[in-house]
């Protein structure tokens, strides 16, 4: 298999499942109203694989990440999260308006009861690694969408887990913005053992990034389709291999979405 | 070797003088920006003036209403004597007491409120029948309870402002963006350290403006204690208000008004200070 040269690929000593979905679903309200977002999903993700998540908007993606998570509860089914440490970085950065960048890095450290200089320290390096070294007095809203992307992705390295949830992180950015963080995010992804789970609407940005790419249908959402990434890093956004990929998925999704419209 | 250190110079020489004119332009943008902020309210107090001016120029109750020269007159002389400063000390200390107390009592009932829910069911919507009652209601019941006395004045005070102060705290804690919060708990904040580093920071905005509110309620309730329940050999602003009353002193009192009404206005804007403040360090101001 010649599938992918990433390092951190399913390491054979440790448990081989990271994270497991197995029939999981979810159904918001009840009676008339209710809604049901996620249809009997299994998933297993090994630890270290990148595995993205793509659908079209409302099918569930975003509730599915909150259950891994821990924020909502499985309606059925069963959600299971080796190690147990879950990182999440969310469209919006979510940072906490009254904290500099160093404080929001700090903030996540705090909840692991370091001390302080031990706190400071390690966010500087953190914010290093993201290339906002010298950024660390700013306020989020001194800094350009970008650098708060890279502030919140700061801060859930923080956190020191060992899955990473990512919600559209870099939907809002430009283009160019975003190929950059793509590098970056492959470059933190090589060095350590992180299991993550990226979600976005873009196909190719999951080809891009992915070793996996789950396809989810609308309404319910379900897994309709795995699909493995047999593309060697470092990938480009634009090279011939992943637009390929990605019109395949594309063609995937259109036929679900016809299918569905009818 | 020279040539580099006279384009280091050079540079160096365009750096300072780019200093200083960024010096010379930010002191002329602070004088601009005060005199921005000055002309409108130079102007209303003109309009004010004026227009008093007017009306007691076209002879309306003649002989009681003064005019705006002999009150800022009598204003100037009662600012020279010891009675006028030593009833606003008087008022003053009533005033930072009460508020303390105030913020004190609606900050924890505020706390308790916005965490426990049974707590909220059977309070939550007390304090804001509370907040809706004339404070100068109360005294009648504080009189009977407390004397003649400045604790009476004092509970009708905390009456008067603690419920917006709760209810200020309370309105920022049940406001606090939902994304922040799941920002928070997937960062393993719990209970209390998620209270103690993002819910109350998350609601100091809501909580000054309560804070503000609280004030003016606290002020009038002062005020309106002062004129009731006078106390022997204390002066106070409400004090020196009901001896013009009894005087019939009409410029001595509007003069007195005029004193009540900047002290207010120069403790809200207090208030506005440490709202714009905040609005400019969390990036919602508007320029
Ligand atoms: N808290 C909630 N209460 C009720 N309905 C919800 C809630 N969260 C999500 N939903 C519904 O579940 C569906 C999936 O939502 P979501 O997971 O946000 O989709 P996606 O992230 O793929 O756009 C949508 O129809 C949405 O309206
Ligand atoms: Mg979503």
């Amino acid at each position: 298999m010649t599938l992918i040269e990433r390092q951190a690929r399913p390491s054979q000593g440790k448990a081989s499942v990271s994270v497991r979905l197995a029939g999981v679903s979810k159904v918001f309200g009840r009676g008339s109203s209710a809604v049901r977002a996620l249809d009997r999903i299994s998933l297993q993700i090994a630890p270290g694989e990148f595995v993205c998540l793509i659908g079209a908007s409302g099918c569930g993606k975003s509730t599915l990440l909150s259950l891994v998570a821990g924020l909502e509860q499985p309606t059925a089914g069963e959600v299971t999260v080796g190690g147990g440490k879950v990182a999440f970085m969310f469209q919006e950065a979510a940072l906490f308006p009254w904290l500099t960048a160093a404080g929001n890095v700090e903030l996540a450290l705090r909840a692991h009861g370091s001390a302080k200089a031990e706190r400071q320290r390690r966010a500087a390096e953190l914010l290093e690694l993201v290339h906002l070294g010298g950024f660390g007095g700013k306020r989020p809203h001194e800094l350009s969408g970008g650098m708060r992307q890279r502030v919140s992705l700061a801060r859930a390295l923080a956190q020191d887990a060992d899955v990473l949830l990512m919600d559209e992180p870099f939907g809002a950015l430009d283009a160019m913005t975003r190929d950059v963080l793509h590098d970056e995010l492959d470059r933190i992804c090589a060095g350590r053992d992180l299991t993550v789970l990226f979600v976005t609407h873009n196909v190719r940005e999951a080809v891009r990034l992915g070793d996996r790419v789950v396809v989810l249908s609308s309404r319910p959402g379900r897994v309709i389709e795995d699909f493995d990434v047999p593309i060697g890093r470092p990938r480009r956004i634009d090279s011939a291999a992943v637009a390929e990929l990605a019109a395949r998925i594309t063609d995937r999704l259109r036929e679900e979405m016809s299918r569905h419209g009818k | 070797m020279a040539s580099d250190s006279a384009a280091r110079g050079l540079v160096m020489l365009e750096a300072s003088a780019q200093l200083q004119d960024a010096r010379g332009s930010r002191l002329r943008a602070r004088a601009g920006k005060a005199w921005a902020a000055l002309w409108p309210k130079a102007l209303a107090i003109a309009i004010v003036l004026a227009g008093w001016q007017l009306i007691h120029l076209s002879g309306w109750k003649k002989d009681i209403f003064p005019g705006p020269g002999a009150t800022l007159a009598n204003l100037w002389d009662q600012l020279h004597t010891g009675l006028l400063w030593h009833a606003i000390g008087t008022t003053l200390q009533r005033a930072v007491v009460g508020f303390g107390l105030a913020v004190l009592i609606g900050s924890v009932v505020g706390a308790l409120v916005s965490r426990i829910k049974p707590l909220r069911a059977a309070i939550g919507s007390l304090i804001t029948g509370l907040q809706t009652m004339p404070s100068i209601a109360w005294f009648p019941f504080a009189i009977i309870l407390f004397g003649i006395s400045t604790t009476a004045i004092m509970f009708v005070i905390v009456l008067g402002a603690a419920p917006s102060i709760a209810n200020g705290l309370i309105a920022g804690v049940d406001y606090t963006p939902p994304t922040l919060l799941r920002a928070g708990k997937v960062m393993g904040l719990r209970r209390l350290s998620l209270y103690r580093y993002l819910i109350l920071p998350a609601s100091l905005p809501a909580f000054v403006a309560g804070l503000k509110q609280g004030w003016a309620f606290a002020w009038r309730s002062l005020m309106a204690g002062e004129l009731l329940v006078v106390i022997a050999n204390q002066p106070s602003i409400g004090v020196l208000l009901s001896t013009d009353q009894d005087q019939a002193d009409m410029v001595s009192a509007t003069a007195i008004i005029i004193v009540i009404l900047v002290i207010g206005i120069v403790v809200d804007s207090l208030f506005n200070v440490a709202n714009g403040a905040i609005r400019r360090r969390w990036g919602l101001a508007g320029s």
